[in-house]
C-alpha cells in the first residue's frame, strides 16, 4: 500500500543535510509552510541554498530560517520589503549570497526543472542588469536571454487536502509556485490542512498528481493562523 | 496656473482609456489606484502576479483571507469568474503577449521608451525586481504611471536613463500629473496636457524634445 503521510514534520524532514538546495513555496505568507519551516529549523540543517519568491517576512518562516543562520544562498525575485529585515541585515553583513531572479523567470526555471527541459530562451531582462554575462539570441525579431533550470533536492510546500498517495488540491493564492516546485524537487514535502480519503479528491479538480509528492504532513488546526 | 492631478486623478484618467474587455495587471504602487477608478459598466479583468485571474475589491473589515491575495501581498476578493492558478502559467500570461495592459510604476521612462522602475543602482540598496521585467516584455502594452518631475524638480522623462533599465523600448504611453504622452518610433507626442499648462512649459520642465500631437487620443 502506497502511504506516503508522515507522522510528524520532524519525521518528514529528519534525511535533510546541510548543504542541501531547497525550494519553500509562498508568496509572501501565503502558501508558506509555516510548520515545515519550523521543524527545518528545529532540525538544524546548515549551509542551505534556498529558492523562494522572496526572503522572509517580520520573524517568522523563511526570517526566522535566515534569523538562525541556516542560509548561505537564496534565490528569489523580491528580497527586500519593508519587513524583511533579517535578511536585510544578513545580505549586508556579507553573510548570505543573493541571486536575484525575475519573478517570471523564477517560476520558469522551476518550471523546467520539473519538466526536463535543459534550458530556455526568455525575452525577460533582455539588455537589463539581471542578463549581465548571460549568453543571448535574436531568434526571429526579438532579443532574448539563456536561462536554465533550478533544481532541487527537497521542496517544502503548504497545501489544503491531500490523500494518501500525494495528490494535492489547494486554497486560492496560496498555491503560486507550490505545484512548480513539486516537480522540480527531488523530494518533496507537504504540510496539509487535512488528508483524506483515496477518491475523495475530485480527479478533475487534482492540481498536484501525486507522482510529484514524496511526503505529507497534515498540521493541526490550532496552526490556521502561523504565518 | 496649472492644474497638477492627484493621485486619484491620474488613476481615473489612466482608467478611462482601459477598455470593455481587456485583461489588466496593475503595479505595485500608484498603478493599484486604477482598480478604484474603473468606469463601473465595463468588465475589465484584472491579473495579479500571484495567480489570480478576476481580482475584486479590498474585503471588508474583518472578511480578509491570508490565502487571499494580490501581488503587493494585500488582501483582495476573487470576483465571479474568476480563476487561480500556479506562477508558471500567470507568467505564461504576462510573457506570451496574453495581457492587453500592464501599469506600472517609474522612476524614469525614457524617450525611447526604456523603463527604470526597479532598483535605483545605489550601493547600499538591496535590489528587488519581482515580476517587473516579465511585464515590461510582456503585456502588449505597456503603461507607465508617474508623477512627471522628482522632488527635486528633476523631469523623470529623460534623454537616457540613468537607473538600472527593467526593460529597453517597452513603454508605449507615459501618464503623469502635468501630462498624457505617447512614445513612438519618432519620438515623444504629447497627447494632452492638463489646464493650465502650455506644451511649449511642459516642454521646458521635461527636459527633452516633445512633438506635439497630431490627432487627439
Amino acid at each position: 500500500m502506497i502511504d506516503k503521510s508522515f507522522a510528524s514534520a520532524e519525521a518528514a524532514l529528519a534525511d535533510i543535510p546541510d548543504g542541501a538546495t531547497i525550494m519553500i513555496g509562498g508568496f509572501g505568507n501565503a502558501g508558506m509552510p509555516a510548520l515545515l519551516i519550523e521543524a527545518l529549523i528545529a532540525q538544524g540543517a546548515r549551509e542551505l541554498t534556498i529558492v523562494n519568491n522572496n526572503a522572509g517576512n517580520a520573524d517568522t518562516g523563511l526570517a526566522a530560517l535566515i534569523a538562525a543562520k541556516r542560509v548561505r544562498r537564496i534565490l528569489c525575485s523580491f528580497p527586500r520589503q519593508a519587513d524583511s529585515w533579517h535578511f536585510d541585515r544578513a545580505y549586508r553583513a556579507g553573510e548570505i549570497e543573493l541571486e536575484l531572479v525575475p519573478q517570471g523567470t523564477l517560476a520558469e526555471r522551476i518550471r523546467a526543472a520539473g519538466a526536463g527541459i535543459g534550458a530556455f530562451y526568455t525575452p525577460t531582462a533582455f539588455g537589463t542588469l539581471l542578463a549581465e554575462g548571460k549568453e543571448t539570441r535574436r531568434i526571429a525579431d526579438r532579443d532574448y536571454v539563456l536561462e536554465y533550470p533550478i533544481h532541487a533536492d527537497y521542496a517544502l510546500i503548504k497545501a489544503d487536502r491531500a490523500d494518501r498517495w500525494g495528490n494535492l488540491v489547494y486554497r486560492k493564492t496560496a498555491r503560486n509556485f507550490a505545484p512548480i516546485m513539486a516537480a522540480a524537487a527531488r523530494c518533496t514535502v507537504v504540510q496539509v490542512r487535512e488528508i483524506v480519503e483515496l477518491g475523495a479528491l475530485d480527479p478533475e479538480a487534482v492540481v498536484t498528481p501525486g507522482i510529484f509528492v514524496k511526503r505529507v504532513v497534515k498540521v493541526a488546526s490550532s496552526l490556521k493562523k502561523a504565518a | 496656473m496649472m492644474k497638477k492631478l492627484d493621485r486619484n486623478q491620474m488613476a481615473a484618467r489612466v482608467a478611462r482609456d482601459i477598455p470593455e474587455g481587456s485583461y489588466v495587471n496593475l503595479g505595485i504602487g500608484l498603478p493599484t489606484l486604477v482598480a478604484d477608478h474603473l468606469p463601473k459598466g465595463r468588465e475589465i479583468i484584472l491579473h495579479s502576479e500571484n495567480g489570480v485571474l478576476g481580482v475584486g475589491p479590498k474585503p471588508a473589515p474583518g472578511e480578509e483571507d491570508e490565502d487571499l491575495i494580490n501581488a503587493g501581498k494585500e488582501p483582495v476578493t476573487l470576483l465571479s469568474g474568476g480563476a487561480y492558478f500556479h506562477h508558471a502559467d500567470s507568467f505564461a500570461m504576462i510573457r506570451g503577449r496574453h495581457l492587453d495592459f500592464a501599469v506600472l510604476g517609474a522612476f524614469q521612462v525614457s524617450i525611447a521608451g526604456d523603463l527604470a522602475n526597479w532598483h535605483t543602482g545605489g550601493a547600499d540598496a538591496i535590489p528587488a525586481v519581482g515580476g517587473a521585467m516579465d511585464l515590461a516584455m510582456g503585456a502588449k502594452k505597456v503603461l507607465v504611471m508617474m508623477e512627471h518631475l522628482t522632488k527635486k524638480g528633476e523631469s523623470k522623462i529623460v534623454a537616457r536613463c540613468s537607473y538600472p533599465l527593467t526593460g529597453a523600448r517597452c513603454v508605449n504611453r507615459i501618464y503623469t500629473d502635468l501630462a498624457v504622452i505617447d512614445v513612438k518610433a519618432d519620438g515623444l507626442h504629447v497627447v494632452e496636457t492638463v489646464e493650465g499648462l502650455s506644451f511649449e512649459e511642459l516642454e521646458r520642465l521635461t527636459g527633452v524634445p516633445l512633438k506635439r500631437f497630431a490627432t487627439a487620443a
